[in-house]
């Protein structure tokens, strides 16, 4: 597993220790609730709270539009009438409008802390641009354009995003990933794309450029954690536009109970009439609204995953399919040694010292696994103690070639090999022995269950013979099957894509648990199947890091590249992750369902709390007209005016106290539909309901104390 | 048996009956508005009105053809009041008047029936059986329509066609309405209702006094009254008035009439989409409310604390004798929930309490279970709210029935679910604005708020019963009610059919265990939920200032 770097500089740590254990319990305990937020915060930005009043800021949200026209037009009653009553509740309903102000001004200052950081990489750079002479010329950064040639070489910083066209180079890309050790880049196949301002560490390379200035990948990430191109993403101008009918219905409510009051005996005054409204209409959920969705996109910024919109994030929460590579994802990226099976009646021991020998030359991951599974398993180390004893004299290790297909080492006197049972069984005739039909059975079957099946032989004193057989498997992440059960649980399909054959993708998605496989995958198959999921309604998400995954990239619905990959794979997918883990693609999608369920239940939470301040300032509202109604006055509000006041303070702390919530995000466990909405209910509609009788009761027992009120 | 026990008993009868009759009434429905064979005689219709009933519309066209056809319907029904006495069975009762004509033309369009005129002295036989009685089942079969065109917008995918209104229309009329009607008429005149076309009988009063008793073809608009949820009675006494409904029996059958069509269109919605338990979810909650409401009536009507009552045991001033407190409860609930408006007393007389359930009734939007059609599209929009609301809180975009909540949807049910309150709340701020308005009242005080309250909440929401009490013959109660039951009518249609428009052009999401469960009974405590929260949020004010501070008095 990769492990996640959130995005930092040393100047500006977004996380305590204690903060970056829970992302890390959160990660592997899969506990979602990201929490990057502290009290402080709200002090910082209180500055950014104040600017916002300008009635510009408050245009685009209805909701506390009309809490902004009512605290002027309360301020404005209150300098006409001073009362200690008109004073306190304009003031509440300003600190009201500041307080969502102040929601929104902490959600974007944790982004600009991580735009800030992202800037000073931004410094102008010269650049070495090849002419179509061949010669270099100097020009400044801003100046190249799409297609340019520029050399970059140990030391110096890439200019621009592109791709390298010629060379290998190590490149520090920690200022973007938080991941301190070094990159390989390359010019051809997938890791050929570079950032501008990364470092260069060796070697020299030739990069195209692919990006405008000012439109670089590092320019998108910092408009992007600014919040500066927010966009209100789909469900969120949905939500919106609810919000605004209710607010609607409730100015109703508020024009026709005058003549209704009127007619009734007493007309009520425009203050208590201006508090009834601000209590009613939705201003919980009104004030954190854009707050929950620049946390949302923030959440993914922790987990080093920069979604290019809103509306991705909220489109990872409704994936129904996802389509996992293997490779990578569901398995280790390599092949292991899981078993080693002696054929005619060699000695187990005997195979596992051959299998070791013949791999202790063997560097890649496959050949030292299979040393490393003999230690474990059979107890030859140290150089094969249980068999043979130490190889003496001269060794000559036989590499692995795409001719012969078989490593191994010659001894004295004695040849070890392993490799493709064909070209092993070909070797052993070369050298006079025979294999026996076991061999040809046990190879068959490992094939048929999906594994790799190398042949590890000896030829000794003139004679060859088999030891045995060494599978090799895919070997499945611990904890995936578990992932999967949960995906399934919450209604995701997934789809494990292959390259292998048909056989052996099967084996593994058994054993992976997935509920679907895609084997042979050609990019077109990938596509294919996305077009065929989304014709039936469904939503797909995808990884991907080769330029030949950019069209499928584009085309689901949440496309997340890796950062590893091609500037066309990045340039085609909505999301990139920094750290390359394809895993990640299962938390994205968390995260979206995560900002869905708290913007829900904080909806949920705003309307079933106006039941409350009902009871609360009806009865002080027309306790003088008809006294029997004191009998709906169930909280026992000391006065009409501390009723009313205990209401619209209510209303204004409610939204503080949730500014956590709202960026932290609600609880989120993978579960069934109806066990969320079960739990949900349970906390935020009926939690709702009930909260408020409480709070208003207990700011009630101290605004009485007030003189004027009580 | 005691009156409790009686009343317990025509419950649970009339419980028994609208069971028996749902799933085959409700699968009938549904075969009848989907199926593509027409009968013999819609045919014959069709080429009269040159409509081709395969050809199927987008939501504008069939929004058009629902105004259109409304409009037609208004004006030919003005006309004919209007040029009653150039009519035969005109009973001598002359033109009707302008303000009144208008008022009653929109009043039986709008499927309102709400009635500023006495029928036995202002109309006569034709304008009777030739205009009302056809607007009864007219506009019946357009609110079946409406909500049929909403369900297929749930049932199809990536098409912009509803069906077509004029089969949709024909087929409620002919293949619901009238073989449903015809039947019934005839058991309630066997079980005693009048059903003639004289003008009346001369008696001699019990003081000595001759007086003309007037009759009329009662039985037949009784039962399409009913039945259609429309609530325009033939005689002003309505359902209180003998001829219309004789005994307990014809008043069991009559309030069976009312509910039969609002409760089996649940069945046909399940039939429909596929999936039964999305009707049986929306039948709970529109039942429990029903039941609900039924209780508090039936309690607060049995337990009144006036002075007059407490002599009596029961509140009994208003209600018929021979019905008891039980059966004017039923009755009066189950009125006010469906948008019929037929009434069996007097709803000015019900206690604080009591008036304010038939008020709250409507209020709720018309959807216990609401009038036919109407309280289907009403209900469904509810549970559109429900869903976006709250269905955020599983963590996906909310669905419904398969298909997405997106912004046109919601901006859609927003708009239906705004009108109402729009109309209520502004109507009755700005009658009670009029000095005029008091001297229209019979009642001072919180009693007569409601009065008033009572009059836009039962226009605003096509109900049409009165409260009584209130005058409204004045210019600016009949154009402004008028106006009420337009918008609270044609506003939700226009609304309820865009969003049957585009729900209909996406594609069907299919459902997995991360969908919001919308067949179950968590979903259907939700709706339950959202419609009280929402009426209640709205008009507690309102109700605090009438009924709330009547009953605490």
């Amino acid at each position: 597993m990769s492990t996640t770097t959130p995005l930092r500089t040393p100047e500006h740590d977004p996380y305590t220790p204690e903060q970056a254990q829970e992302l890390h319990a959160e990660r592997t305990g899969r506990r979602m609730s990201a929490g990057a937020f502290n009290a402080r915060q709200l002090v910082t930005s209180l500055p950014d709270a104040f600017r916002k009043l300008h009635p510009r800021h408050q245009l685009p949200n209805p909701v506390m539009f009309v809490v902004w026209v009512g605290s002027v037009l309360v301020t404005v009653f209150a300098v006409l009438e001073p009362t200690v009553f008109s004073i306190a509740v304009a003031a509440w309903l300003w600190f009201t409008v500041l307080f969502a102000n102040l929601a929104e001004a902490v959600a974007e200052g944790r982004g600009k802390a991580q735009a800030e950081s992202l800037r000073k990489m931004r410094r102008d750079t010269v650049a070495r641009r090849l002419r179509e002479d061949g010669a270099e010329e100097e020009v400044p950064g801003n100046d190249l354009r799409v297609g340019d040639l520029v050399v970059v070489e140990a030391g110096q910083v890439i200019p621009g995003d592109g791709d390298i066209v010629e060379g290998i180079a190590t490149v520090d890309e920690s200022a973007i990933t938080g991941e301190s050790a070094p990159v390989i880049r390359e010019s051809g196949g997938d890791r050929s794309a570079v950032t501008g301002g990364t470092t260069v560490l060796s070697d020299r390379i030739v990069v195209r450029i692919a990006t405008k200035p000012g439109e670089s990948f590092v320019d998108k990430m910092i408009a992007l954690v600014e919040g500066a191109e927010r966009q209100k993403t789909p469900n969120e101008v949905a939500l919106t536009i609810l919000l605004s009918t209710l607010t609607i219905i409730f100015l109703l409510v508020a024009l026709a109970l005058q003549p209704m009051a009127a007619y009734s005996g007493r007309q009520v005054s425009v203050i208590v009439l201006t508090a009834l409204l601000v209590c009613l209409i939705p201003t919980t959920i009104g004030a954190l609204l854009s707050a929950i969705g620049i946390a949302g996109m923030d959440r993914l910024v922790q987990r080093n995953v920069l979604a290019k919109s809103g509306r991705a994030v909220e489109a990872a929460g409704d994936i129904d399919t996802l389509l996992l590579d293997k490779t990578g994802t569901i398995t280790f990226g390599n092949r292991r040694c899981t078993e080693l099976i002696p054929v005619g009646g060699v000695d187990r021991g005997e195979l596992a010292a051959g299998a070791r020998l013949s791999s202790l030359a063997d560097e890649t991951p496959e050949g030292r696994s299979i040393v490393a599974f003999c230690a474990e398993n059979h107890g030859v180390d140290n150089n094969g103690a249980a068999g043979d004893g130490a190889p003496a004299g001269e060794v000559v290790n036989v590499p692995f070639t795409a001719q012969t297909r078989m490593s191994g080492v010659d001894l004295d006197g004695r040849q070890v090999r392993k490799g493709a049972a064909g070209s092993v069984k070909a070797w052993i005739r070369e050298h006079g022995g025979t294999v026996p039909s076991e061999v040809d059975d046990v190879v068959d079957a490992i094939s048929a269950e999906g594994g790799t099946p190398l042949v590890c032989a000896e030829a000794r004193d003139g004679s060859a013979r088999v030891l045995g057989v060494i599978r090799l498997s895919d070997v499945v992440k611990p904890g995936m099957r578990e992932r999967f059960e949960e995906l399934r649980a919450m209604g995701i399909r997934t789809v494990m894509v292959t390259g292998d054959n048909p056989l052996t993708a099967r084996a593994i998605a058994e054993e992976a648990g997935v509920d679907d496989y895609l084997a042979e995958a050609k990019p077109e198959d990938k596509m294919e199947l996305i077009r065929r999921e989304q014709e039936g309604g469904r939503l797909v998400a995808m990884t991907g890091d080769g330029t030949n995954d950019a069209p499928a990239l584009a085309q689901a619905d949440v496309g997340v590249a890796m950062n590893t990959g091609t500037m066309a794979a990045k340039e085609a997918g909505n999301m990139v992750d920094l750290d390359s883990d394809p895993t990640k693609l299962i938390e994205v999608v968390e995260v979206g369902k995560q900002m869905l369920i708290t913007r829900g239940a904080l909806t949920t939470f705003s309307i079933a709390n106006d039941l409350a301040k009902y009871f609360a300032i009806l009865p002080a509202m027309f306790m003088a007209i008809y006294p029997q109604l004191d009998k709906i006055n169930i909280m026992r509000l000391a006065t009409p005016e501390s009723a009313i006041l205990s209401a619209v303070i209510f209303n204004a702390l409610v939204i503080v106290a949730l500014i956590p919530l709202a960026l932290r995000g609600v609880r989120y466990r993978p579960s069934t539909a109806s066990a969320l909405l079960r739990r949900n209910l349970l906390v935020y509609g009926l939690g709702g309901i009930v909260t408020p009788f409480v709070g208003i009761w207990l700011i009630d027992l101290l605004v009485r104390l007030i003189p004027g009120i009580g | 048996m005691s009156p409790t026990l009686a009343g317990l008993a025509q419950v649970g009868l009339l419980v028994v009956a609208l069971a028996v009759c749902y799933r085959p009434l409700g699968d009938h429905m549904a075969r009848v508005y989907t199926t593509d064979r027409h009968w013999k005689v819609e045919r014959a219709l069709y080429r009269l009105v040159r409509v081709n009933p395969d050809s199927e519309q987008r939501w504008t066209t069939y929004a058009a053809g629902v105004l259109g056809f409304s409009f037609v319907s208004i004006v030919l029904l003005y006309l004919l009041q209007r040029l009653q006495p150039l009519l035969p069975l005109d009973l001598g009762r002359g033109a009707v008047e302008p303000g009144i004509a208008f008022n009653t033309a929109v009043s039986f369009v709008t499927n309102t029936n709400w009635q500023s005129y006495s029928p036995e002295a202002v109309l006569g036989h034709t304008v009777q059986m030739a205009g009302l009685t056809v607007q009864n089942f007219v506009s019946a079969a357009v609110g079946m329509a409406v909500a049929v065109a909403l369900v297929r917008g749930f049932v199809r995918a990536r098409t912009d066609r509803l069906g077509n209104f004029w089969v949709d229309l024909t087929r409620g009329v002919t293949r619901v309405l009238l073989p449903i009607a015809f039947v019934a008429a005839i058991v309630l005149v066997a079980l005693g209702a009048v059903m003639s076309l004289a003008k009346g009988v001369q008696i001699t009063g019990v003081d000595g006094v001759q007086r003309t008793l007037a009759l009329a073809p009662a039985a037949s608009q009784e039962v399409i009254k009913e039945l259609g949820t429309n609530g325009g009675g033939i005689f002003n006494a309505n359902s209180a008035h003998p001829f219309e409904n004789p005994n307990a029996w014809t008043n069991l059958f009559e309030i069976f009439l009312i509910l039969l069509i609002p409760v089996a269109l649940t069945r046909t919605l399940g039939s429909m989409v596929g999936d039964r338990k999305q009707g049986y979810v929306l039948l709970s909650v529109m039942g429990l409310l029903w039941a609900a409401l039924l209780s508090v009536a039936w309690w607060a009507e049995s337990h009144p604390n006036g002075v007059a009552s407490l002599a009596a045991g029961a509140a009994m001033e208003g209600k018929e004798v021979r019905f008891g407190i039980p059966s004017t409860a039923l009755f009066a609930v189950s009125t006010t929930g469906t948008s019929t408006g037929a009434v069996n007393g007097t709803h000015d007389s019900l206690t604080g309490l009591g008036g304010g359930v038939t008020l709250l009734n409507m209020l709720l939007g018309e959807v216990a279970p609401g009038g036919v059609g109407a309280g289907l599209y009403g209900i469904l929009v509810m549970a559109v709210i429900a869903v976006f609301l709250a269905g955020l809180m599983v963590g996906r975009t909310p669905e419904y029935l398969g298909k997405k909540l997106g912004r046109r949807e919601v901006t859609a049910a927003a708009i239906a679910m705004l009108a109402m309150p729009t109309v209520v709340l502004l109507g009755t701020g700005v009658a009670l604005l009029l000095p005029s308005t008091t001297g229209a009242l019979n009642n001072p005080g919180a009693h007569g708020l409601s009065e008033v309250l009572y009059a836009y909440a039962s226009t605003g929401n096509n109900n049409g019963s009165a409260f009584g009490g209130l005058t409204v013959t004045s210019d600016f109660f009949q154009s402004t009610l008028g106006v009420a039951m337009l918008l609270g009518r044609f506003l939700p249609i226009l609304a309820v059919l865009a969003l049957a428009g585009s729900l209909a052009q996406q594609r069907k999401v299919p459902a997995t265990a991360g969908t919001l469960p919308t067949g179950s009974p968590l979903f259907a405590g939700m709706l339950l939920g959202t419609v009280v929260l929402v009426a209640a949020l709205t008009f507690l004010p309102a109700l605090a200032l009438g009924p709330i501070a009547e009953a605490l008095a």
